[in-house]
């Protein structure tokens, strides 16, 4: 029995009724919780000496629109003592994606959950500084999220040049 | 027997006031050091001792816009950086040329999307543009001297 | 048009960030960037300064978000490659491989053992090259200007090598999903192993003039120091990290291309500061060296191909498309509809020159992916400068932001 099916037995065994599922894939394991327990759970994860998963290695969402629930959150913790890895997931609804934040647990969290917010649209409960981090304060939508339009410039070619061309917008000196 | 021939003894040459100034313009052309991504390190690189552009000039690179009068956008332009670009323009003084190196700068490159402004030429005028994801040092420096031919030829009328 | 308005905000929109001093007048509130020489690209710092003592200092990002993670959400697999090189240009390759690792170990496929080789000797040429433009600018902001004309003079050596086996200097796209583009070419080797006697003595000069370089380390000792708990708290992962003397490189605790064969020492400092990591990095130039020419011995040891012979992800060979009609069919739906890999996610990493560069890749089982995040190590070392910087002058600032060799295409991808 190794390290993550250890944590994965002791996180059912504490938290019964969080955990939705536990998956394996590709030698990597997910367990799914409740939105609600997040914060309990990674808590918990990092405050047991027999756990210590003392490093976030990666949080980040990803929007499954049009299917419900819509968003998911993933978050990788690690043990890094025993060298370990385990993905926990939430899953938010479409309408009004809404998590604790995980910041007070782990302080890297900070900027992944501003990055989740500015480009998803996920709120987080808590958070100590929940402001856009990457695109403009005033930008209007969540780019990430997939009715967001990529944006796309038509591509000037010999036939249409003179066409696009005069709709570009040249700067003045 | 004109003037200009017993000049020539004496050690002074003649020229028009407005090829004067243009050689001059071209020979110490200060860029402002503009590194946005990926061209900026080819642009190092055309800095450092295997390319050299200080054989043209231009070795010193200035890091405020007040000092400067080439703008070398190396790199893609964001959209949050584009308000940047265009206030760092208007404080160059005159005269001044931008050369838009990279695909990115030149036109979007492969960012086709919501962040990238395609082509700086929406933000600020550009003179030349250079080609190449990322152009190679030799890249830069042709664009240099397409700049420089360009500028040789400017009019008296038009000076700024 | 390109709207040009600048984003006001307030002092006020910030007030939770500073502290009270800053509104009574104080301390002083200052911008620093995104236009600046010594924030290694467009990095911009709010400062509450103290006369010359930083209070506080907070990153604002994104000046640089390209977007690449939505672009290649509307690209298939292959296609979206060509992005990868683009996120953090000076570890191209690492980019690459990394990507190319998640998409093998979501479609399981296995590389042959001359690709591994070849991706193991190329990725630490790039961690070499990566180096020395942290050299050379971390020096440069601490005035030492020339060892930036010697590091660009060896960097040289290493396009050279990466044109030669590419035909670009920088955004090589030469790692492929199921192996490499394609075999080194006649003359590679020596090239190699010629830069490997040459890069050595000049590693030596940079040390003879920096280690117990007096003005060098007054800039460098004891500034910016963090300790262990607060950086493993903040994220930070490679010589970052193992300046603060935490043991944990990527390459030895989820070894990928066979790095569990190589013989190599992750260098560890305890000090935590600038100093520190500038020692740890200035070893791993040792280590990569002695791994390119570990890869170097094993790579006329090992014939054969440099592609899976998978032809889910690979394509047929060209000498196929004329005999075989089903081979260009293949070839043709390979290239423009892409493979289609299984549902589900993938986190797949590898020690870039920074850290732990991860990739998390979400599938939902058609010909384009889901979700692609780029877990970069930039980002993760940028959040820790806060900490780092509270209490130093405003010129160790420099000295800090270059310690943590941020790469800003790398933190706003």
């Amino acid at each position: 029995m190794n390290h993550v099916e250890r944590t994965v037995a002791a996180i059912k065994a504490k938290f019964p009724e969080a955990v939705e599922s536990v998956t394996e894939f590709r030698a990597e394991t997910t367990v799914t919780v409740k939105p609600e327990s997040i914060v309990a759970v990674s808590r918990f994860l990092r405050d047991d000496p027999d756990l210590n998963y003392n490093y976030l290695a990666d949080l980040a969402g990803v929007d499954y629109y049009p299917d419900e629930p819509r968003f998911a959150l993933s978050y990788i913790p690690y043990a890094m003592a025993v060298n370990a890895r385990l993905r926990l997931k939430v899953f938010l609804s479409g309408d009004d994606p809404q998590v604790d934040s995980v910041s007070g647990v782990w302080r890297n969290a900070d900027w992944y959950e501003r990055e989740a917010f500015d480009m998803l649209g996920i709120q987080f409960n808590n958070h100590p500084d929940l402001r856009r981090i990457l695109m403009p304060a005033d930008w209007v939508g969540h780019p990430h999220r997939k009715d967001y339009p990529l944006g796309y410039e038509e591509v000037q070619f010999s036939f249409n040049w003179r066409e696009i061309d005069s709709k570009k917008p040249y700067a003045k000196e | 027997m004109g003037l200009e021939q017993k000049l020539g003894n004496m050690g002074v040459v003649t020229m028009s006031l407005e090829q004067a100034v243009n050689w001059g313009r071209t020979n110490a052309m200060w860029p402002m050091l503009f590194g946005l991504a990926c061209c900026a390190m080819e642009m190092i690189s055309t800095q450092a001792p295997m390319y050299d552009v200080s054989r043209f000039g231009m070795e010193l690179m200035r890091a405020s816009p007040r000092q400067a009068d080439l703008m070398i956008v190396a790199g893609r332009v964001t959209r949050k950086m584009a308000p940047v670009l265009r206030r760092l323009y208007d404080q160059m003084p005159d005269p001044k040329w931008v050369i838009a190196m990279g695909d990115c700068a030149s036109c979007g490159g492969v960012f086709n999307n919501y962040a990238i402004v395609q082509g700086v030429d929406e933000v600020v005028p550009v003179d030349v543009y250079v080609a190449g994801c990322p152009p190679r040092p030799e890249g830069l420096i042709h664009g240099v001297m397409t700049l420089h031919a360009k500028v040789r030829k400017e009019k008296l009328a038009t000076w700024k | 048009m390109t709207d040009l308005r600048e984003v006001e905000t307030t002092l006020d929109q910030l007030r939770h960030l500073f502290t009270e001093r800053a509104f009574s007048g104080e301390t002083m509130v200052l911008n620093m960037g995104p236009q600046h020489p010594s924030t290694h690209g467009v990095l911009r710092l709010i400062l509450e300064l103290d006369g010359e003592t930083v209070v506080r200092a907070i990153p604002d990002i994104g000046f640089l978000h390209t977007g690449v993670e939505k672009n290649m959400e509307a690209k298939t697999y292959l296609k979206a490659l060509a992005m990868t090189d683009r996120l953090d240009y000076l570890n191209n390759i690492g980019n690459n491989l990394t990507y190319c690792l998640a998409i093998e170990k979501l479609m399981e496929v296995n590389v042959p053992e001359r690709a591994q080789v070849l991706r193991v000797l190329m990725a630490e040429l790039q961690r070499i090259a990566s180096h020395l433009v942290w050299l050379g600018t971390h020096c440069i902001d601490l005035a030492a200007l020339s060892i930036l004309l010697y590091c660009f003079r060896d960097r040289e050596r290493i396009m050279d090598i990466f044109e030669m086996v590419s035909g670009q200097r920088m955004m090589t796209t030469y790692i492929r999903p199921g192996g490499v583009w394609r075999d080194v070419p006649a003359g590679f080797e020596e090239a190699v192993k010629d830069f490997l006697e040459y890069l050595p003595a000049k590693l030596d000069d940079y040390e003879r003039l920096l280690t117990n370089n007096p003005i060098f380390k007054m800039r460098a000792q004891g500034v910016g120091h963090i300790s262990a708990e607060d950086a493993l708290h903040w994220g930070m992962t490679g010589s970052s990290l193992r300046g603060s003397g935490v043991n944990y490189d990527v390459r030895r605790a989820m070894p990928y291309c066979g790095y569990e064969t190589y013989d190599f020492d992750v260098p560890l400092e305890t000090g935590g500061d600038v100093y520190s990591r500038y020692l740890c990095r200035m070893r791993e130039f040792r280590e990569s060296l002695k791994i390119c020419r570990q890869a170097l011995d094993r790579l006329p040891k090992t014939k054969g191909p440099v592609m899976t012979a998978d032809r889910k992800v690979a394509p047929p060979p060209r000498s196929e498309l004329s005999t075989s009609m089903e081979s260009l069919i293949h070839h043709f739906k390979l290239y423009t509809e892409g493979f289609t890999p299984p549902v589900g996610e993938v986190y797949a990493a590898t020690e870039s020159p920074r850290g732990e560069l991860g990739v998390r890749l979400v599938s939902d089982g058609t010909p384009k992916p889901q979700r692609v995040h780029y877990r970069c190590p930039s980002w993760a070392n940028l959040q820790a400068l806060t900490t780092m910087s509270e209490g130093c002058l405003v010129a160790d600032l420099v000295a800090i932001i270059g310690s943590i060799d941020i790469v800003l295409g790398d933190v706003d991808r």
